[in-house]
């Protein structure tokens, strides 16, 4: 190596410190420091310096729970001043995704009563803890302008009062109106994609909901425009208060963080909801109300009963089962009703009365009681109990005790004035099943129980809107389950006034019309009363029977009035005004010949479309009627002058549909003769070609004589 | 009028065709005998065998002096329709799916599908009419599957002899020109109607003045489309996938057939199996009518060329010859009745 001989000024001068390329030197040492693998601890003991070693101890194994820390003091420093430890210290992981771990873990652990460790990213320091990096001045935020919906409730109104539906095919979603026996007419474009899953009307039938990965999506008024988001990750079940109030949504997932700031901006949960899955939202507001955990016997279950949410009539409480309790929420606050659970062991199954209950002995001008009603399997030395609590008193109004019961469902009926326990009961040697049927007469005083004793067990059950008379299908449990063998029995009750004193008199519950040998296994009232269908829906064994069960007074009361097969049927629906009935085949049951069909209430097809892929078919649900009795007494004494005028509009309609297809096809016949003529020269050349032909001989006897010779 | 069902073959059929005059019907199925048939009533005319695999298709010449099959058995055989003897056979290096005559008889074409490590080709052999039995064994042409493209299903002469019209298994349609082989066109034709996934062109049928064609797709549409613009003229739409179509003559009709596919079939029932053959009405494209009677999907159909009658030949083994009604010649759309009245109308005026 030779020593450099010219250390002259000159040559220094002469040399461009700025022309000699130092970026292999600058590679070579360039320190790399990435800040994303730092965190920073804020919130630790401040401790003498003797403790220093106890305590880098328990934090290392602390922190290294989330990630590998980088040996030494390197990997974790603590600051000192004055012989004592600043209260912060600095962690370097050796990944930087074990720095985002142990900031998702510990940010907030409690290390003991005094301290809480806040954990940071340093770059996130550098980035908002800086002075001067983020004002302090308050700024006012941004309100959005309002942003009108348009009205929602416009569909009321259409000048002919036709229902709307939705058709959901293949990637599809259509709103229509419906034109009972003609091509619906489309609201809006029908919209390819519109939803992942499904979609559902909320059920006043102001908004239509679609389901997304993201959320849920609201749409609504005159164009079923986007109305409102709600976000909940991979949400599945969706469910809606009577009043259309508030909203409970169902995921897999918990809800998480999210990971970008834009995420995060819309991130409509609180700390307090990440891990949950369960939310319910206010729909005035859109935001979320209360967000529960599902509780642990129900996670990995794989059919989630749904809603698990139930709410009083009136949206006033709400309701969540819990194991050994059940969780009454004012939806007011969202609080426990009392700050307390009811303890009831062993509750299996709750239902709120789907109307306020006027209590028999309540003072004039009470508000109707809400009324949930609860049972509790049997157990050694206990029986089991179906129980009528009020709620907010918690006051158990009544209990039935109950033996060899296997199962039981709560039928309340649509007034809340009855309540129909089926009680499936078992024998002595548990190999069979037969039913009784409790009713518990909610308005009468003391709550009487009547019961009805049978020998089948009951399969289904309904109640007719708005009254007393009910339907069950059900069948002998002989131990022979061979399906073939039609042996369901439909049987139409009716209340019988017993006699007696005014004030004792009981009403118990009489068969009126039985019929046995059927394989039926659905029953739908029609939502006004008095018509009821009976379907069988079996794979591949469609059939529909429309029942009148007001027909004849004194001689036939309950009538059948048409049966239809549709043998790929698998859903049925009633129109909210109970004039049609709507049944389809969805391809998420049934692989083949989709579609639907739809029936006057006597049982007349009016309409039979197939569509492929066809999905769901779904009602528009209607408000309440705000017309008074006397309004509606004079609608059906002038019903014959109203529905006269419908017959005209009708006709009206119907020509023009025809007149309409006559000139498309008219237009359809001009183009293709149009197209035609460009060959007409083609057709004559092509005549020339025309083989010979063959002329047959036919022998014809023109005449015949017989001539008779002698 | 009740049809004739002839009863001939042991397996589902393959593909039914008439003569030009519509006095001979020709039909080929799964087992190894192709049959001749006297259309009017039924009788058989006699067995072609001789293959060794299920036959895929047959043509006949418009002379109904030849009639050639394609089979599995990597053969296409040329026979005399009046004797039924086997004239020549041409080797292929896969199965052969379709054979179709040129409108003069003298070339024929072959589709070679592609399996078998074989590139899809449609080959065409010059016939010499003369001799039937000396035949070159080398095509005069191979067109092969375009690189942009998938494998022919199914392919034909235009009347003219000018092109071949091609099905795809991609729901393309091309047009080739029938002496080069260059493609002069392409075009998807099927799978754009509705979201299906199976979009294979099933057949290929011409109107009688050969100027437009109807192809029918497992996409359960079939499609009329014009020759010259190659553009698509109607759609017709079931709801199954259909296997087969054809354009009537005299009447403005289209038949289509097909069902549910074979394999599912014996979990449906009968009514929902979709085994009618279909008549949409050509211009208006409205189903008009359906014919039961097979109890599987239709495989082929054909018209016979007075417009008179068709046949059917359905998986389930039989051909089904019909002859049309009164009905049949009746039926007119109220445009098309007002549009015959303006005509009678004019006519009158001007005698």
């Amino acid at each position: 190596m030779s020593e450099p001989t010219y250390l002259d000024a000159d040559i220094e001068k002469e040399i461009d410190l700025t022309d000699i390329d130092f970026s292999d030197l600058e590679e070579q040492y360039q320190v790399s420091i990435d800040l994303n693998n730092y965190v920073v601890v804020d919130g630790a003991p401040i401790a003498p310096e003797a403790k220093v070693p106890v305590l880098t101890k328990v934090l290392r194994k602390l922190f290294g729970g989330a990630g590998t820390i980088v040996e030494g003091e390197e990997g974790l420093f603590m600051p000192l001043e004055n012989g004592k430890t600043k209260g912060y210290l600095f962690i370097q992981y050796e990944k930087a995704e074990d720095a985002m771990k142990a900031i998702k873990q510990l940010n907030g652990k409690k290390l003991d009563q005094n301290h809480r460790l806040l954990v940071n990213r340093l770059s996130d320091v550098e980035k908002y803890g800086a002075e001067g990096k983020i004002s302090t001045e308050f700024v006012e935020p941004e309100v959005k302008p309002f942003e009108s919906h348009g009205y929602l409730k416009s569909w009321l109104q259409d000048p002919t009062g036709r229902d709307q539906i939705v058709l959901h095919y293949s990637e599809t979603v259509g709103m229509f109106w419906n034109k009972k026996g003609r091509e619906p007419e489309p609201v809006v474009e029908p919209r390819k994609g519109f939803t992942s899953k499904y979609a559902k009307f909320s059920p006043k039938g102001t908004y239509l909901f679609s389901i997304h990965p993201q959320g849920v999506q609201a749409w609504g008024a005159s164009d079923f425009r986007k109305v409102a988001k709600f976000f909940h990750n991979q949400v599945r079940l969706v469910d809606f208060s009577p009043t259309e109030r508030f909203m409970v949504t169902l995921s897999p997932l918990p809800i998480t963080l999210p990971e970008s700031a834009e995420q995060k901006a819309e991130f409509p949960f609180s700390k307090e909801s990440i891990g949950h899955k369960l939310v319910i939202w206010d729909l005035t507001t859109n935001e979320p109300v209360r967000t529960f955990a599902l509780p642990p016997y129900l996670e990995g279950q794989k059919e989630m009963p749904w809603p698990l949410v139930k709410w009083s009539y009136d949206d006033k409480y709400c309701a969540r089962q819990g194991p050994d309790a059940l969780a009454v929420y004012e939806t007011e606050t969202f609080q426990l009703l009392d700050k307390k659970l009811i303890k009831i062991d062993d509750i299996v199954d709750f239902e709120w009365a789907p109307a306020g209950v006027k209590l028999a002995g309540g003072q004039k001008g009470e508000a109707p009681a809400h009324l949930l009603s609860y049972w509790t399997p049997e157990s050694p030395n206990k029986t089991a109990r179906v129980a009528v609590m009020q709620i907010p008193s918690r006051e158990v109004l009544r209990t039935v005790n109950l033996f060899q019961v296997s199962d039981c469902k709560m039928h309340w009926q649509s007034e809340g004035k009855l309540l129909c326990v089926k009680v499936d009961r078992h024998t002595k040697s548990g190999k069979t099943l037969f039913t009784n049927l409790e009713f518990f007469k909610t308005t009468e005083k003391d709550i009487p129980v009547e019961k009805v004793e049978l020998k089948d067990v009951v399969v289904n059950f309904a109640f007719e809107p708005k009254s007393e008379k009910f339907i069950t299908i059900s069948r002998l449990d002989d131990g022979n389950n061979n399906p073939a063998i039609p042996k369901n029995t439909i049987t139409f009750y009716e209340p019988e006034a017993q006699k007696g004193t005014k004030k004792t008199a009981a009403t118990s519950y009489k068969p009126v019309k039985a019929i046995p040998n059927k394989h039926s296994n659905t029953i739908v009232w029609s939502p006004k009363g008095r018509y009821a269908v009976i379907a069988t829906i079996l794979r591949n064994n469609g059939e529909l029977e429309f029942y009148d069960t007001q027909f004849d007074d004194d001689k036939e009361k309950i009538k059948l009035l048409k049966t239809e097969k549709y043998t790929a049927m698998t859903n049925l629906q009633w129109d909210p005004s109970g004039r049609l009935l709507a049944a389809w085949s969805s391809a998420w049951i049934h692989a083949i010949d989709n579609g639907y069909h739809l029936y006057e209430f006597t049982g007349n097809q009016v309409r039979d479309q197939t569509v492929e892929q066809f999905k769901e078919f779904i009602w528009r649900p209607r408000p309440a009627s705000l017309l008074s009795a006397n309004d509606r007494k004079k609608v059906r004494t002038n019903l014959r002058e109203y529905s006269a005028q419908f017959d005209e509009l009708d006709a009206m309609e119907a020509d023009a549909a025809v007149r309409e297809a006559i000139l498309a096809r008219r237009k359809a016949l001009e183009k293709w003769r149009e197209y035609r003529s460009k060959y007409a020269h083609n057709e004559e050349a092509h005549s020339d070609v025309q083989v010979e032909t063959i002329e047959e001989i036919k022998e014809e006897i023109i005449e015949e004589k017989e001539e008779v010779i002698e | 009028m009740r049809p004739i069902k002839l009863m001939g073959h042991e397996r589902s059929l393959t593909q039914v065709k008439y003569n030009r005059e519509g006095d001979l019907l020709f039909s080929v199925a799964k087992d190894n005998a192709a049959s001749i048939w006297y259309s009017s009533n039924g009788e058989r005319l006699g067995t072609l065998e001789g293959h060794k695999g299920v036959i895929w298709s047959i043509d006949v010449d418009p002379e109904t002096l030849y009639c050639a099959t394609g089979a599995g058995d990597l053969s296409v055989k040329l026979w005399k329709v009046e004797t039924g003897e086997c004239l020549y056979t041409w080797d292929s290096p896969s199965p052969v799916r379709r054979v179709h005559f040129s409108p003069d008889g003298k070339r024929l074409l072959a589709i070679a599908d592609q399996v078998m490590g074989h590139v899809g080709t449609i080959t065409i052999y010059d016939i010499n009419r003369e001799q039937g039995s000396s035949q070159s064994t080398k095509p005069s042409l191979v067109i092969e599957t375009a690189k942009d493209g998938a494998k022919a299903t199914v392919a034909a002469f235009t009347g003219d002899g000018k092109y071949i019209i091609a099905g795809h298994d991609n729901g393309f349609v091309s047009k080739y020109d029938a002496v080069t082989g260059e493609r002069i066109d392409t075009f998807q034709a099927h799978g754009i109607h509705n979201e299906d996934q199976n979009i294979t062109v099933t057949d290929v049928q011409f109107s009688p003045d050969s100027t437009y064609f109807i192809t029918s797709s497992k996409d359960r549409c079939a499609v009329l489309v014009d020759v010259e613009t190659f553009e698509i003229l109607k759609v017709y739409k079931a709801d199954a996938p259909m296997n087969t179509a054809a354009i009537t003559p005299v009447k403005d009709f289209v038949i289509l057939g097909g069902g549910q596919e074979a394999r599912n079939v014996t979990t449906t029932a009968e009514s929902q199996g979709k085994f009618e053959a279909r008549f949409y009405h050509k211009i208006f494209e409205d189903e008009i009518g359906r014919v039961k009677g097979h109890f599987g999907p239709l495989n082929t159909v054909a018209v016979h060329p007075d417009g008179t009658g068709y046949a059917s030949g359905g998986e389930d083994g039989f051909i089904r010859v019909h002859t049309y009604d009164k009905t049949y010649y009746d039926f007119l759309f109220d445009a098309e009745r007002s549009e015959r009245a303006k005509e009678t109308l004019t006519e009158e005026v001007a005698v």
